[in-house]
């Protein structure tokens, strides 16, 4: 009797967590981030300092204060530990890791070690395979938080003692997923490409006008302006649409610096015709013309962004709704405005003239850099805060 | 360059607690971090155990000494960091279907602490059935029963402490029992006279007493004993985080978040605590408040990633309190309630259905607390207010 509550007594300070089940830290995660592009690797790792400080001791000077300076004396250490723990395969073949960077980042719960590191896999990454046993061994509780990005899609997944070796398929992301990013980048190239939209708006400028007796005059009726508009942006669409397919299928090729040249010409005459209206008679059909080019501009984007055979219905869909929709956008805020101004003065000096005469500026500046391979002029378009 | 701002973006909406901003530290001598006092990485108890241990992982003593040691960290600095090493040190064990008894009753109060109940009393069963006058299974049995809300049978575990534990200590663990089940007034002035009568008490012993006199108080709407109680126990020695966390809401209730505030703001890396000061922060408009509210929402969801449930009744209250989402606030409450049924749970199960207007939850509520019969003025003030409001 008198040996248990001895007993008792000693292991009281154990038997009082037990009123205190819920009252708990934040528990020890590491946060993992990898970006896969073909067979490279570019990762960055946080690691809280106070398990690395448990696992190998930083706290040198043992005063309960890590400072920078004993976090980079022990940095080699630190990389060793914690890469003799990542082990990254493309399916049997391990991508060497080479630490880079050390940083510091303070979560929620305190100070972190931003370890940042690359790895070759040589051969582009079909499955990836991460072995995790970071902290395995002294705190099974530890979770590492992982989120891969690659090909603008995202997965994320949690490693610990129970699930350190986990596969992930990089070869197919799901269809949908893949479709709706290409989606986006086709939306995004067309309102980033000021050069599309340039030559969209050269084009429109005059939409909702009429000519008559060599003058411009306001349009009559919304109806003839929409007209006007579905004409030339279908024909656009339509001739866009053939070049991005052949050159994307590697059917007609082009270089692109004639290509980007080109563009750039095709804005000069299309804002030149609205000073000269003579040049083009029937502008849906220059915009036919030069849409055919402009679809050779589309198809470099889009061979940048790193196509794979199987994958390149989806994109090519993908990446014209796109840019469908991103037209769609800028034609859908500009159109009524341009209509309801159309009858003022502002318009026809301010908008209609001096704004050809802007764009054919901005356009010929970038005809002669993209013709002659010169940056002349690039820092010309940083001062101008619309562009 | 395109593909890279898209990914960024696309970062933006990621939930993935990373603040995108490390850095370079610009002095060498600058302090990144401040490990907590007494932390084991720095006592020479706990070194030179690890180092007999490394060198000898089999060495069950030695082995079950640093688990101990090691779980009364984990109450101590409310970190479950510790409970994770305390796992370590019992690897050899740890996943043995029936390991040495020690091992067993450490195992039992790890799987407690990080809410893995039933797997808990499977492993006290067996340490019960091998050891009849295992004292601390029986108590930490009658624990987890009483937080299942299985009152009979945690009642008839601390029976068995009589002739196992100080008197004292057989008296807390059934007056803590009755007094949420039909005898509230009566249990409290038992364990009143008990705790005056007992002259003296081991601190920690003491903190434990004083912390369910001031709850018990509290929910008989006795504040200024409450309070008395909460006071001596804070005093008696550095606070552990339950008793913080539970002075503060007492402290919240009686609308005096300021001196939350000043009690938690060093508290801040323990998640129940930060949640409380988050609230105070709030209640008296600091611009602080959405900071700390937008740290607890990445908290939670580095849990959820995690799987982890321990933090649901704190997510309610969050949902509820801080982010004015009562239909999660109450989701969230329905699955903490079948794991736990503490008073604490009642409160947020019925708080988020009061302001979800959910009348089948109110109802639930309602029955389970006349079948039970736990009587506390909080519940009962909603309640009111609620049949006044119908």
């Amino acid at each position: 009797m008198i040996q248990h509550i001895k007993n008792f007594c000693l292991v009281l300070a154990v038997f009082l967590c037990i009123h205190s089940p819920a009252y708990a830290h934040k528990p020890s995660d590491s946060y993992l981030v990898i970006g896969v592009n073909q067979g490279l690797i570019q990762g960055q790792w946080d690691i809280a300092l106070r398990d690395l400080d448990y696992a190998i001791g930083l706290d040198a000077d043992a005063n309960n204060a890590i400072t920078w300076q004993e976090v980079l004396n022990k940095q080699q250490d630190i990389n060793a530990y914690a890469f003799a723990r990542l082990q990254l395969k493309n399916g049997a073949d391990i991508c060497p890791i080479v630490p880079q960077k050390t940083l510091i980042d303070h979560h929620t719960d305190g100070a972190y070690a931003v370890i940042q590191f690359s790895a070759n896999c040589k051969d582009a990454i079909n499955t990836l395979n991460v072995h995790y046993t970071l902290f395995a061994d002294i705190d099974p509780s530890h979770r590492g938080l992982l989120r891969l990005d690659y090909k603008g899609a995202t997965k994320t997944s949690i490693f610990g003692p129970e699930n350190a070796l986990q596969s992930f398929l990089l070869g197919n992301p799901d269809w949908l997923t893949e479709f709706k990013n290409y989606v986006v980048e086709g939306m995004w190239h067309i309102w980033k490409g000021y050069d599309h939209i340039l030559f969209l708006i050269s084009l429109l400028l005059p939409a909702v006008l009429v000519r008559e007796a060599n003058k411009w005059h306001p349009s009559p009726s919304f109806k003839s302006t929409l007209i006007d508009v579905i004409k030339v942006v279908t024909a656009f669409t339509i001739a866009h649409s053939i070049t991005l397919t052949l050159a994307t299928l590697h059917v007609v090729s082009l270089p692109s610096r004639w290509v980007e040249a080109a563009i750039a010409a095709s804005v000069v005459v299309a804002a030149l015709n609205n000073i000269y209206p003579s040049i083009l008679k029937q502008r849906w059909m220059a915009a036919f013309a030069f849409g055919l080019i402009h679809g050779f501009g589309f198809a470099a984007v889009l061979s940048d962004l790193g196509l794979q055979n199987s994958a390149l219905i989806i994109a090519l869909v993908g990446f014209n709704l796109g840019v469908e929709i991103g037209q769609i956008g800028i034609l859908s805020i500009y159109l009524p405005f341009s209509y309801a101004i159309r009858k003022t003065f502002f318009y026809k000096t301010m908008f209609f003239y001096t704004g050809s005469i802007i764009i054919i500026g901005i356009a010929g500046i970038w005809f002669i850099e993209r013709a002659f391979n010169i940056a002349l002029f690039s820092r010309v378009t940083q001062w101008m805060p619309f562009f | 360059m395109l593909k890279n701002k898209l990914i960024s973006l696309l970062l933006l909406c990621w939930a993935l607690p990373l603040f995108a901003s490390p850095y370079l530290p610009s002095s060498p001598s600058e302090i990144l971090e401040n490990l907590p006092a007494n932390a084991a990485t720095s006592s020479k108890e706990f070194k030179s155990l690890r180092a007999i241990l490394n060198a000898d992982p089999n060495n069950i003593s030695v082995a079950t000494q640093l688990a101990k040691l090691y779980i009364e960290r984990s109450r101590i600095e409310g970190d479950p960091r510790y409970l994770g090493y305390a796992q370590a040190a019992l690897a050899p064990w740890w996943k043995l279907a029936s390991p040495p008894i020690p091992v067993l009753v450490l195992r039992a109060t790890i799987l407690q602490s990080t809410h893995h109940f039933d797997q808990s009393l499977v492993d006290l069963a067996q340490v019960l059935k091998l050891d009849s006058s295992n004292g601390q299974a029986w108590i930490t049995r009658a624990t987890i029963l009483q937080v299942q809300a299985k009152y009979a049978e945690a009642y008839q575990s601390c029976e068995h402490l009589y002739v196992l534990a100080p008197p004292l200590i057989t008296l807390t663990c059934a007056t803590n029992i009755h007094n949420l089940n039909g005898q509230a007034a009566k249990s409290y002035a038992k364990l009143k006279a008990a705790y005056v009568a007992s002259g003296e008490t081991d601190k920690s012993i003491q903190v434990w007493v004083l912390t369910l006199l001031a709850e018990m108080a509290n929910r008989l709407g006795e504040v200024k004993a409450a309070e008395q109680y909460f006071k001596q126990a804070i005093n008696i020695e550095d606070p552990d985080s339950y008793l913080l966390g539970a002075y503060s809401d007492f402290l919240l209730d009686q609308k005096r978040p300021q001196e939350v505030i000043a009690l938690l703001s060093t508290k801040t890396r323990i998640d129940a605590l930060l949640l409380r000061y988050a609230e105070a922060l709030q209640v008296t408009q600091s611009a602080e408040a959405a900071t700390q509210i937008e740290a607890l929402k990445l908290r939670f969801s580095a849990a959820m990633l995690r799987g982890d449930t321990v933090h649901q009744r704190e997510q309610s209250r969050f949902e509820l309190r801080l982010m004015k989402n009562p239909a999660k606030a109450l989701q969230i409450a329905k699955l903490n309630w079948v794991v736990q049924k503490e008073p604490a749970d009642v409160l947020v199960y019925l708080e988020a259905a009061t302001a979800a207007k959910d009348q089948a939850a109110i109802q639930t509520i309602t029955q389970w607390l006349a079948t039970v019969r736990l009587e506390d003025v909080a519940l009962t003030h909603i309640l009111t207010q609620e049949k006044r409001a119908s």
